[in-house]
């Protein structure tokens, strides 16, 4: 595979050999991964696998235990650099309850935006509320997120992280918990960001989707990097027969529904 | 817009007829449930009355002239247990909260202060509060600590009573704090919130409309609880009280102040239902509150 800086952009994250262990038991064994600006690189691979622990590491919010994490360049998962730092420059996005319960949609994203980024409160509203507008939302501002549907409440907790204009943006799963009719809408809000230029590492099960939208695939399997590759290549001519088998046991699944 | 969009449905024969069954249900067990009262409170009433040391318990308890006699000194006495409770609630709420995130850290450098948090949450929740009261009323005092002066001693009490309450106000924080959702707080970090703004804007506004209503609770005892500092010489509602019956030689004081006792909890008890039965149908709504 050759990826020269002129095709690509530069490299937003590098992830290099990293391992990740519980008390004796190894999760993520040797991970190495590229993003480039602008692309969805979109992690597969079954429950357990490791997808979120290599994100959430990758956020800071896990301590890796060997291995080394740069993010334009810089080791992120030196001891000595400034966490919170890091954390302002990538956002992430968990499956469920990321919406704050006590706060309405549009607190929810003028929180960070006000005693993150320092702005004034009316500043923080007017920006939140074009992000609110552009997902369809503006109506909602004042609502609290349990009065959301599932989909709209995923749409806002991504809105929220894209506030901050992350370098970076980190999605797990996003759509697993929803039910299957609002799942395209929140898709949809992700391809919109591709366009927009955003940079995101994304842990999914939409195979359809991760085939149009992501450049990069990357199947994981017991914390080992099994196989990868650009999307097409990737879904239409798997190689390894793990790949071959999950990519079966996914779709029948899938067809069953 | 046309007439019928704008007309709402009206009601069936049926669905009318069911109306005027439940009505007539609820007037009838209304009826009931009144009548069954005041039967129930006749009888007590007559049972009590009836009773052969009746006409003597009502000399010595329930006398009205000795009542008005001790109430306005029992009204001061009153007086000193509110500032007294204003003081320990606060206080109770500054320590108690204090203690709950000292509970929480999870760093390995804050061990020791943890176990030390836990300690003393364990050794005051075992405690009776009157032996509480009677080791910093007397003990204090008894260190001289000349730089201190003479404490008074509802200043004593207000602190055993902060020191007791803090300890099972601590439990009920760190429970609520404990059941807000772990995602809440690793969002509220991966946007860049540094753990003390984790806390003061995400977790403890959550975990504070969780714990209202036990919290209510521990802020009626200690309503009550307040009345105990008269062991150490205090001349509040209850000592007042006390001083009044010795010189009636009739026991109508106590009622006088623990009347006034029950009239000062009852609006934070029914404080207290209100908030727990909102934040009940809030859950009920499907809410994550
Ligand atoms: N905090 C933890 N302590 C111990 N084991 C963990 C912890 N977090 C994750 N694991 C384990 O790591 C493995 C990978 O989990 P995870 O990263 O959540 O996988 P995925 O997101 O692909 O489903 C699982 O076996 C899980 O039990
Ligand atoms: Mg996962």
């Amino acid at each position: 595979m050759s990826k020269s800086v002129n095709e690509l952009g530069p490299m937003i994250l590098n992830v290099k050999g990293v391992w990740k262990s519980f008390e004796d038991k190894d999760v993520l064994k040797g991970i190495d991964l590229e993003v480039y600006r602008g692309q969805i690189v979109a992690l597969i691979g079954s429950s357990g696998s490791g997808k979120s622990t290599l994100l959430r590491s990758v956020n800071l919010l896990e301590e890796i235990s060997d291995g080394q994490i740069l993010l334009n360049d810089v080791d992120i998962a030196d001891p000595r650099i400034n966490q919170d730092e890091v954390r302002r420059q990538i956002g992430l996005v968990f499956q469920a309850y990321n919406l704050f319960a006590h706060l309405s949609i549009l607190e929810n994203i003028t929180l960070a935006l006000r005693h993150v980024q320092g702005l004034e409160a009316e500043e923080a509203k007017t920006k939140a509320l074009a992000l609110l507008d552009r997902i369809g939302l503006l109506e909602k501002a004042n609502e609290y997120p349990d009065k959301l549907s599932g989909g709209q409440q995923q749409r806002t907790a991504i809105m929220r992280a894209v506030a901050l204009n992350p370098t970076l943006l980190l999605l797990d799963e996003v759509t697993s918990a929803l039910d299957p009719e609002l799942v395209s809408e929140v898709l949809e809000l992700i391809r919109d960001l591709k366009a927009s230029g955003t940079s995101i590492l994304m842990a999914t099960h939409e195979l359809s989707f991760a085939r149009d939208v992501a450049d990069w695939v990357v199947f994981l399997d017991g914390g080992v990097i099994i196989e990868e590759g650009p999307a097409k290549d990737f879904f239409e001519n798997p190689k390894m027969p793990r790949t071959i088998e999950f990519l079966q046991r996914l779709r029948r699944r899938a067809g069953e529904q | 817009m046309s007439n019928s969009e704008a007309r709402r449905f009206s009601p069936s024969e049926i669905e009318l007829d069911r109306r005027a069954f439940r009505l007539a249900r609820k007037r009838k067990s209304t009826l009931v449930a009144f009548i069954s009262t005041l039967a129930f409170a006749v009888f007590a009433w007559f049972a009590l009355v009836s009773s052969p040391g009746w006409p003597r318990v009502e000399q010595s308890f329930f006398n009205w002239e000795t009542a008005v006699e001790a109430f306005p000194a029992v009204i001061d006495g009153l007086l000193l247990n509110l500032r007294v409770l204003f003081f320990s609630a606060i206080g109770v709420l500054v320590f108690g909260l204090t203690l709950a995130l000292l509970r929480t850290l999870r760093s390995p450098i804050f061990t020791p202060i943890r176990l030390l948090a836990r300690g003393y949450v364990d050794l005051f929740r075992g405690l009776p509060l009157i032996i509480v009261l009677y080791l910093v009323g007397f003990g204090i005092p008894g260190l001289r600590l000349e730089f201190l002066g003479r404490i008074p001693v509802e200043v004593l009490g207000t602190v055993a009573l902060t020191l007791t309450y803090s300890a099972y106000v601590a439990e009920v924080f760190r429970a609520g704090i404990e059941a807000v959702h772990p995602s809440q707080r690793l969002a509220a970090r991966s946007l860049g919130l540094t753990y003390g703004q984790t806390m003061k804007l995400v977790v403890l506004p959550q975990a504070f409309r969780k714990v209202a209503p036990p919290l209510m609770n521990d802020f009626v005892s200690l309503q009550k609880d307040v009345g105990l500092i008269s062991v150490l010489g205090a001349v509040d509602a209850v000592r007042a009280a006390q001083i009044e019956v010795a010189q009636f030689a009739n026991f109508t004081p106590y009622v006088v102040a623990g009347l006034l006792f029950v009239l000062l909890a009852i609006p934070t008890v029914r404080a207290a239902d209100y908030v727990t039965n909102r934040l009940a149908k809030r859950e009920q709504a499907g809410g994550v509150l």
